[in-house]
């Protein structure tokens, strides 16, 4: 009973989010802050993981391939699958969940607490489109991201995978060009773009909708975290039955 | 003026307000006064719009708020100045960011124009030399100065204070009571301001209503509350060791 509330008051905000926008020399700097802050303060961390993820990815399917009948690229062709289908979007997401996604919501939520969302809606700004419009715009950049994060995933396949001596550079190259499907890319982008939207707005209503003082700042943080997974995971499994199923 | 008719809130089971009617003029400060927990925050943003009584109307110069659109409701509101009791300034904004913000939103000056507003604002209210700091740089004080400035540099017509000289010195609390009053006066707004400074309602009491458990207790002018008989106004002004010594003085200069 309680979800249900939750949902229809999440729908209702991303409603209110759009309605009666703030004015366009105003936003747009809030957009650029918002990209800044999202999209290139989360550059470095994403490129760390995908660089030693697509490195073990690689070795654990060199190591898992004992049979000698099984063709030497798999390594790279099993990397740039895992990597592209479900490490870059997916994985990446659940981290952002943690960084961006708590990030949103305590720094909303201190501002309810201290009434600075009060300060707006007395001045009759649409508080909502303020605050959560332009993370949306900013993280509408997201796939760019999981772009980058793909390439690096499989550059760090191929480097643990030929400097370890897992496969060939040749191999690996054949296999990461092995039966591409371009719609692959194409999915995951899709679902990247979903992803960015819940990113955005499930912690941006943690934070708004939250009561209490410091310490439930941490608690929605963390709530907050919990979700937005979930809904990632959940919308990861229909959006793969609807694309590819 | 706002005139308030019966309102009543309730948070689940506790009952803040229980049935409020009084009523607000124009160039005059209002006072609210009452202990901590007595409901002056609730009612004071009951008054802005920001919560919404469970029953009983509030209107703004005739204007019932509870039956305005959305757009009229936030077009009212940007009449409105309020300064919040913990002042709210927004912590990503520099003193003069914060200020400027109002103007920047709602208004089409031109950038020199607004600086000029918010220079002149600030010195209004004696900050001169905080323009470029933020909010976790400057005291308690200034914060709520910096409250009171941004409140007032749209020429508000109503003004709402929760406790604007909370945390201050005497004399920074009475320079910002006198610069409230100055200001409605000279700009014939309705202002409320909630407190429970004694000396705030010497100061600027022109009408002041006394809250007790959600009720309005008392209402009537600074010369009257030192006359009254109303026992829970009296021991709420005379609590302080300074007042009862001269309520005693008064007593034995009338005998
Ligand atoms: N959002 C809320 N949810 C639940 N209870 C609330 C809420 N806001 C206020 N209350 C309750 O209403 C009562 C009055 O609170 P209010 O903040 O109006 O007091 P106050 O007179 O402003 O006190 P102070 O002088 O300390 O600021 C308190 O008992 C408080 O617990
Ligand atoms: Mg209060």
């Amino acid at each position: 009973m309680n979800y249900l509330a939750s949902i229809g008051s999440y729908a209702i905000m991303i409603k209110e989010v759009f309605r009666k926008p703030t004015k366009w020399s105003i936003m747009r700097a809030l957009i650029l802050k918002e990209i800044d802050e999202l999209i290139f303060g989360s550059l470095g961390i994403l490129i760390f993981i995908s660089f030693f993820i697509g490195g073990v990815v690689a070795i654990q399917t060199a190591l898992n391939m004992t049979n000698e009948l099984i063709p030497k690229n798999l390594v790279g062709f099993a990397t740039r699958q895992s990597i592209i289908l479900e490490f870059a979007p997916t994985f990446c997401s659940i981290i952002m969940a943690g960084k961006v996604g708590s990030f949103i919501t305590s720094s909303i939520g201190t501002m309810r607490v201290t009434e600075q969302i009060d300060a707006l809606e007395v001045m009759g700004v649409n508080a909502l489109n303020y605050l959560v419009f332009p993370k949306i715009i900013a993280l509408m950049l997201y796939p760019f991201l999981i772009a980058i994060s793909m390439y690096v995933g499989i550059l760090g396949g191929w480097i643990a995978g030929v400097f370890g001596g897992f496969s060939t550079s040749a191999d690996f190259i054949e296999g990461i060009q092995l039966d591409f499907i371009p719609f692959h890319v194409t999915y995951s982008f899709i679902k990247t773009l979903v992803f960015a939207f819940i990113l955005a707005t499930i912690p941006s209503y943690h934070g708004f909708f939250m009561k209490g003082g410091a310490l439930e700042v941490g608690k929605a943080a963390t709530t907050s975290f919990v979700w937005t997974s979930v809904v990632i995971i959940i919308l990861n499994y229909l959006l793969t039955q609807l694309l590819l199923g | 003026m706002i005139e308030v008719n019966d309102i009543y809130k309730s948070f689940g089971d506790t009952h803040v307000l229980k049935g409020i009617s009084t009523c607000f003029d124009k160039g005059k400060t209002n006072l609210v006064i009452g202990q901590s927990g007595s409901g002056k925050t609730v009612f004071l943003k009951c008054l802005l719009g920001l919560l919404s009584p469970d029953k009983g109307t509030i209107s703004h110069d005739g204007k019932i708020y509870s039956q305005l659109s959305g757009d009229e409701q936030r077009n009212l509101k940007q009449e409105m100045g309020m300064v919040f009791q913990g002042s709210a300034l927004f912590d990503s904004l520099t003193v003069e960011g914060n200020v400027m913000f109002p103007l920047e939103m709602f208004t089409k000056q031109s950038l020199s124009e607004m600086q000029d507003r918010v220079d002149f604002v600030l010195k209004r209210v004696n900050l001169v030399d905080a323009h470029k700091k933020y909010p976790s740089e400057i005291s308690g004080g200034m914060q709520k100065r910096v409250a009171i400035a941004r409140a007032i540099v749209m020429n508000p017509k109503y003004l709402f204070c929760d406790e604007p000289n909370s945390g201050l010195d005497p004399k920074t609390a009475i320079l910002i009571d006198n610069l409230i009053q100055e200001i409605t006066q000279e700009y014939d707004i309705t202002t409320v301001v909630n407190t429970h400074d004694m000396n705030s309602v010497m100061e600027i009491g022109e009408k002041i209503i006394f809250l007790k458990n959600g009720i309005k207790e008392w209402e009537g002018t600074k010369n009257e509350i030192f006359k009254t008989d109303n026992e829970a106004v009296t021991n709420f002004v005379y609590s302080s060791e300074l007042f009862k010594k001269v309520r005693q003085m008064y007593i034995e200069e009338r005998n």
